[in-house]
């Protein structure tokens, strides 16, 4: 499952949908919204993503990593829109039948879609906002 | 004989900061047929030199990233992607 949503994440939902007999394995990434950037205080975030090339990328990105690991079931869920501190912006669960895959396999899905997922985050301080990554 | 050139119109859409740039979600350009994706960043970047400041800027054809020699085609869905954030 790939998704891009405005509603909150609730990463028990994507635990139940990676559960799987053959697993003895859950992995699962919470990327939340953090209240500072270098010192400077956050006051909200906001996501926008090119939605329908975002789920193509993160297909890819999970068939790459289905070449490397053993993923028997895997739940990706990228919100958009305004983001409270403190809440979900990207929850990745990963089942496999052994936890060496799980650890590596989500963290590669998570690196990778830093890299390459047509998504942008702005962050909004007390004095201004950026698109975060924009400029060197 | 000389061939000349013709033009076709292509709509670009942007998103991000590359919208904040442009100052609007879309950008209407007439651009001669057979133009490369990196020939049209160019002209982009021509027309909006804030595009320079960014750490990359890409254009997505088709919800694909191509090669820059990729030849646009009239009817493509063009998006500017500037550097990305997510997770």
């Amino acid at each position: 499952m790939i998704e891009i949503t405005e509603q909150r994440i609730e990463s028990a939902r994507l635990i139940e949908m990676v559960s799987d007999g053959g697993a003895g394995a859950i992995d699962v990434f919470i990327g939340t919204t953090r209240d500072n950037t270098k010192g400077k205080k956050v006051i909200k975030l906001e996501f926008e993503s090119y939605a329908p090339m975002a789920i193509k990328e993160l297909g890819k990105i999970v068939n790459r990593a289905s070449n490397n690991w053993n993923i028997l079931k895997y739940a990706i869920s990228h919100r958009v829109g305004l983001v409270e501190i403190g809440e979900p912006a990207v929850v990745i669960a990963v089942s496999t039948p052994h936890r060496a895959d799980a650890f590596d396999s989500c963290r590669f899905i998570i690196d990778e879609l830093k890299k390459t997922v047509p998504i942008w985050k702005r962050e909004f301080y007390e004095d201004g906002d950026i698109w975060v990554s924009a400029h060197p | 004989m000389c061939k000349q050139n013709q033009e076709m119109e292509v709509t670009i859409v942007a998103y991000g900061i590359a919208r904040d740039i442009i100052g609007t979600s879309e950008l209407i350009l007439k651009v001669d047929e057979g133009i490369t994706v990196k020939d049209m960043l160019t002209l982009v970047k021509r027309k909006f030199p804030d595009f320079e400041k960014l750490t990359s800027l890409l254009l997505a054809v088709n919800e694909e990233y191509v090669e820059e020699n990729h030849i646009v085609e009239s009817g493509d869905e063009l998006v500017l992607i500037p550097p990305v954030s997510g997770g």
